[in-house]
């Protein structure tokens, strides 16, 4: 029982932007953002179809500038955001804006393999998230398991609601909020928690974490000096409330209960360099996927400190959303956490990394260089933790 | 005359043929053996029949053999030999005989006085015996005179023997009765006097006599008279024996003199023990009282002698007068004393301990060995006095005890020496230098350190080593002859020290705020060449120290000294590592801030190196001359001169030119894809975090690589003009001239600085090299 090789595809630019496809519960599909400065840039629909193990390409042109960032909606599979690069009178800035994917793209269908650039579609812009007067903006976050009507943007020291109205093609400001403090302070990430009924958002900022309530916009707590160093990105556990990792450029990855902000509940030092990107499984909150600029990318096995710290139960439900008060009854002793796999098919730093919507067991990872990698959970691991 | 003396015998070997031959049997053997002899000489067979054969076969020829026979001889020489051999032969034999007779001669000569002295000698021993047999007639005949002498005296005197023996009697009698009819008046005469031993040896005498008598009028009146001067005394007994006045041995002397007098032994026992009692719990209360609030005026070993000849030597005077008086007790009455002691000697050791653990702050062991070992020794007595109470064994208890708090005593002690020499570190470290002035460089501090640990380490040792000497009474012990050597000092104080040490610099490395209250680099630095030096030198070094000086043995298990030294080797590594990223985060951030805070779509042109890069320059120069104070050079793969330096430049600058020819052909996205990764495939991939190795280019290779590295990703997350991406051109170049000779490949740095350069021309929507030539200008001016 040997596991699938992984499999690789090039783009031909630099790129920081990857995420799933996040309304598409059937097919293995991944949506990448290029970063050139000189040509068009794309976004790269890539369809996996691991029967076959091959990979089919969609591209679109991104005329609006170099991708930064880039997230679907959860709701429409033809909805996306990007946050990209606009450059005039010799000033960056950075904007974020609403698209939406040719109809025939929605359902997956792909021409032939041997395209070329010069057939790529081109996206239809719904709406321009307008931030003129916050800054310039960092990611935008969808709310999870929402209708596709709400959105969260940071923007420099801002965090700004989103309403999306008439199908998506106009946003309204509903409510912002604004870091105070000395300095230039400006997010670098945020993820919306899918617990408390989706009213919480986590962002980072320099080093600190800070937790904010999306019905009054206020602040409900706060993680300082999270990392040494700059907090690179944060995910939530799926599966059990108050639980979040981050990651920053102490070349850490930390676990926090939010209830006590004082001391992690774990920290991993396996990379040596700055950790871009932590993710958890979707479905398997002990799996936790990491990427860093040490072009390096770790599947980690965080059992002890999941919703079933005393391994899989036969009767539970793989994707309650609960915490499963039920295995703390058993006298069982906590499995060990350890790293499960490290993979180096990357050769240069990894920005991002993602699992797949459809698939639990599959996740992609894309660096520097262009460079998209497939890889799976060990085969042995899954019937693991699935038996 | 020689030819005359060889014919002499031929005439006489005629008729020795004859007679032998009607012998059938013995001339055939002798004929073959003579055979047998021939042909070893080689004679020929044919003479043998002639030859005559002598009366033995066993080499009759052999001049010195037992069967020697002339004859034979003779006529063998006659045969064998010619002339001028036989006459040799006879020259010879003379010489011979000559010799032997000078030989006989002299031996006769040498021997002859013994010969007339022997002579002379036995004649005197015939004429003395003769003498004293005479003697021992007349002695015979005197003794028989004396028995008959001695039998008639015997006879006349057996009349008056036997007269005198019966009056013998008679007045001993007469004694006895004088004594038992003064008996009354001297009983009382005593115990008026207060000789009351003398009383009870009276009492005892006659008491036999009256008991048997009593039916006697008078020896009755005696008896009462008697006993009631008795009751009297045992009276005056127990009123002396009650004061709290007298001593253990006044009291022995009372008790004694009841028993004697038939007092129930039982009850004596118990009053004995409740006297003996009263005063050993005085004498604990003075030691409590030394103990007061107040702080103890006298020292420990003052109070020990205090309690070993107060309390000890009490214990031991009750210990002897009751084994003494109470023998007869049997094993109730030992068990009786023993728990007595034992609940004395708990309360008594209790004070000890009291006493004992105000001494463990103090520093001096000597006097807390003596103190000890006088303990000990007073407890030996009651120890052997009173072994089921186990009183040895439970000083031998409070002994160990007290070594094992006074080891880790010792530890805390080497612990605080340790962190002491930290603390020192740190203020020469911040202390501000005074210009002009040089303060103690790294390798001054260093040696500080260690010879300041090291000096600890010994003086506790020697301190501990005073529970081991030999004139200490518990030296001998098991625990101190073995646990306390290899468990205690090895393990608890040695071995827990580098423990403790190894645990206190790791924690450096895990200070949770990495921007406050940061630990200096320099600690880092020395702290971990500290560690290396106990791996490869210290630590053996003291553990054979200890093994000499306490004569570790291998009946317990202890640590390794490879397992020691892996640790220390491990702490050492960790904190050289943790130095490279501290280090190395310092450059990263001022390389960052240079990044962060620039406009570089609106730079101007370049025409100087900018102040960072210097600033970048300074600070790995200084780190460097910091590890070298620590560390050795090290290996690097290529040594550079100034003209490899220029071909490198020029190399880097072509490889740029490689770089950047998509910008000048406008070609299909492919082109750039195929040209980026036939770049990908001729580098290497760049660990930014390998291991630290110890030595400076391993240290300054690491911290480079996390600089430059962290550069490259600053540079990624901008957007630069074409005047930006030329300055980055000249601060690479500038980063270029001058790292190359810290690291350990400086191929590395070429490739580091290349991508940095490429990844900035990635991110300028115009970009315009600036050409090489002038970045050297630059590069050079700045």
């Amino acid at each position: 029982m040997e596991d699938d090789a992984p499999v690789i595809y090039g783009l031909e630019f630099q790129a920081r932007a990857l995420t799933p496809q996040t309304a598409e519960t059937d097919a293995i599909r991944f949506l990448v953002g290029t970063q050139s400065l000189k040509y068009d840039n794309q976004i790269h629909i890539i369809d996996f179809d691991d029967e076959n193990n091959i990979i089919n390409k969609n591209v679109l042109l991104h005329q609006a500038g170099e991708i930064w960032h880039i997230s679907a909606s959860p709701a429409d599979r033809g909805v996306l955001t990007t946050c990209y690069n606009r450059t005039s009178d010799s000033k960056v800035l950075t904007c974020a804006a609403v698209w939406r994917m040719p109809k025939e793209l929605e359902s997956g269908s792909h021409e032939s393999p041997d395209d070329s650039s010069s057939t790529a579609q081109t996206l239809e812009l719904l709406c321009h998230l307008d931030n003129t007067a916050h800054g310039n903006m960092a990611c935008v976050v969808w709310e999870p398991m929402g209708d596709g009507k709400k959105i969260i943007s940071l923007a420099d020291n801002h965090i700004l609601l989103w309403d999306l109205q008439e199908s998506s093609s106009q946003a309204v400001l509903a409510s912002s909020a604004s870091l105070e403090g000395k300095g230039q302070l400006k997010f670098t990430s945020g993820r919306w928690s899918p617990h408390h009924n989706c009213t919480q958002v986590a962002t980072a900022n320099d080093t600190t974490l800070r937790g904010w309530d999306t019905r009054s916009m206020s602040q409900i707590y706060c993680i300082e000096n999270a990392h040494g160093q700059l907090v690179r990105d944060l995910d939530f556990n799926p599966n059990k409330q108050y639980y979040l990792a981050s990651c920053g450029d102490d070349c850490k990855v930390k676990f926090w209960d939010t209830r006590n902000v004082t001391e992690p509940v774990k920290t991993l030092e396996e990379h040596s360099h700055w950790v871009w990107n932590v993710r958890y499984n979707h479905s398997h909150d002990q799996l936790v996927l990491t990427g860093s600029s040490d072009s390096r990318v770790i599947l980690s096995n965080m059992v002890s400190i999941s919703s079933e710290p005393f391994g899989h139960l036969v009767d539970d439900d793989d994707i309650s959303d609960q915490e499963d008060h039920r295995s703390e009854e058993k006298s069982k002793e906590p499995l060990q956490d350890n790293v499960i796999a490290t993979y180096e098919e990357h050769e240069d730093s990894v920005y991002a990394v993602d699992w797949s919507s459809a698939d639990p067991w599959l996740f992609a990872s894309l660096s520097y260089d262009g460079r998209l990698v497939i890889n799976r959970v060990p085969r042995a691991l899954k019937y693991h933790i699935l038996l | 005359m020689a030819a005359a003396a060889a014919a002499g015998p031929s005439p006489g070997s005629g008729p020795g043929d004859s007679p032998e031959g009607p012998e059938g049997e013995a001339p055939e053997r002798r004929r073959k053996a003579h055979g047998m002899l021939k042909l070893y000489y080689g004679l020929s067979e044919g003479e043998a029949a002639g030859r005559p054969a002598g009366p033995d076969p066993l080499d009759p020829t052999d001049l010195n053999g037992a069967h020697f026979d002339p004859e034979v001889y003779l006529d063998k020489l006659r045969r064998e030999c010619p002339l001028a051999q036989l006459m040799d032969s006879e020259t010879d034999m003379v010489r011979q005989i000559r010799a032997l007779d000078s030989d006989m001669q002299t031996l006769v000569y040498e021997n002859y006085n013994k010969f007339i002295s022997a002579t002379d000698t036995i004649r005197k021993m015939k004429n003395d015996f003769r003498k004293m047999e005479d003697e021992m007639d007349r002695l015979a005949t005197n003794m028989a005179v004396i028995t008959d002498f001695s039998a008639r005296i015997s006879a006349t005197l057996q009349d008056r023997h036997e007269r005198i023996t019966k009056l013998a009697g008679v007045h001993a009698l007469l004694r006895k009765l004088q004594f038992l009819f003064e008996l009354p008046s001297r009983l009382t005469k005593c115990v008026e006097l207060g000789a009351y031993g003398q009383a009870v040896r009276y009492q005892g005498r006659a008491q036999a006599v009256l008991q048997q008598y009593q039916h006697l009028p008078s020896f009755r009146a005696i008896q009462d008279d008697c006993q009631v001067i008795t009751a009297r005394l045992a009276q005056q007994l127990r009123q002396r024996f009650r004061e709290g006045g007298s001593g253990a041995p006044e009291q022995a002397e009372c008790v004694e003199l009841l028993l004697a007098l038939g007092e129930p032994a039982e009850e004596l026992c118990e009053e004995f023990l409740a006297h003996a009692r009263g005063r050993l719990e005085k004498e604990l209360r003075n030691l409590e009282a030394e103990l007061g609030p107040s702080p103890p005026a006298p020292d420990v070993l003052e109070f020990t002698d205090h309690g070993g000849s107060g309390f000890v030597g009490g214990l031991c005077q009750v210990a002897a007068a009751y084994q003494e008086l109470f023998a007869a007790q049997g094993p109730a009455g030992a068990e009786k004393l023993a728990a007595f002691a034992r609940q004395l000697g708990s309360r008594y050791f209790a004070l000890v301990e009291r006493r004992l653990a105000q001494e463990q702050g103090g520093g001096d062991n000597s006097l807390l060995v003596r103190a000890l070992d006088r303990f000990h020794r007073r407890l030996r007595a009651p120890g052997a006095l009173l072994a089921a109470a186990g009183l040895a064994d439970a000083a031998t208890e409070i002994v160990e005890r007290v070594a094992r708090e006074r080891l880790g005593h010792h530890l805390q002690g080497l612990r605080a020496a340790f962190l002491g020499c930290l603390t020192d570190v740190r203020q020469a470290l911040a202390a501000p230098r005074v210009a002009g002035k040089e303060g103690p460089g790294l390798a001054e501090l260093l040696a500080n350190v260690a010879s300041s640990i090291l000096s600890h380490i010994k003086a506790s040792l020697a301190a501990v080593h005073l529970f081991t000497a030999k004139e200490v009474s518990f030296s001998n012990k098991p625990y101190f002859r073995g646990e306390f050597c290899s468990q205690g000092v090895r393990e608890g104080l040695i071995v827990g020290f580098v423990h403790s040490m190894c645990q206190t610099a790791q924690s450096f490395c895990d200070s949770p705020g990495e921007k406050g209250g940061a630990t200096p680099p320099a600690l880092l630095l020395l702290l971990s060449r500290l560690c290396l030096d106990y791996e490869t030198a210290t630590i053996s070094y003291i553990l054979t120290l200890t093994d000499e000086q306490f004569l570790v043995q291998d009946q317990f298990p202890v640590t390794p000294v490879s397992t020691l030294c892996a640790e220390a080797r491990e702490t050492a590594r960790r904190l050289l590592t943790h130095y490279v990223k501290v280090q190395g985060l310092v450059i990263s951030q001022m390389l960052r801030k240079s990044v962060e805070t620039r406009d570089w779509l609106s730079t101007l042109e370049p025409r100087n190196v900018r102040a960072v890069m210097k600033r970048v320059v300074e600070d790995t120069t200084a780190i460097d001359v910091q590890v070298g104070l620590l560390y050795e050079e090290g290996v690097r793969k290529a040594q550079s001169s100034d003209s490899s330096k220029r071909t490198f430049s020029v190399y880097s600058s072509s490889r740029q030119q490689g770089r950047y020819a998509p910008s000048y052909t406008p070609s299909a996205p492919m082109d750039t894809n195929l040209l980026s990764n036939i770049q990908k495939l001729f580098s290497e991939r760049i660990d930014v975090f390998s291991p630290v190795e110890f030595n400076k280019v391993s240290v300054l290779t690491g911290i480079i690589k996390i600089s430059l590295k962290t550069l490259l990703e600053c540079v990624r997350l901008r957007t630069f003009g074409r005047f930006g991406l030329q300055q980055v051109q000249v601060d690479c170049h500038f980063l270029q001239l001058y790292l190359w000779r810290f690291v350990a490949d400086e191929e590395l740095v070429h490739l580091l600085l290349d991508e940095v350069v490429a990844s900035a021309a990635l991110r300028c929507p115009d970009p315009v090299p600036m050409e090489p030539s002038v970045v050297e200008v630059i590069c050079e001016r700045g």
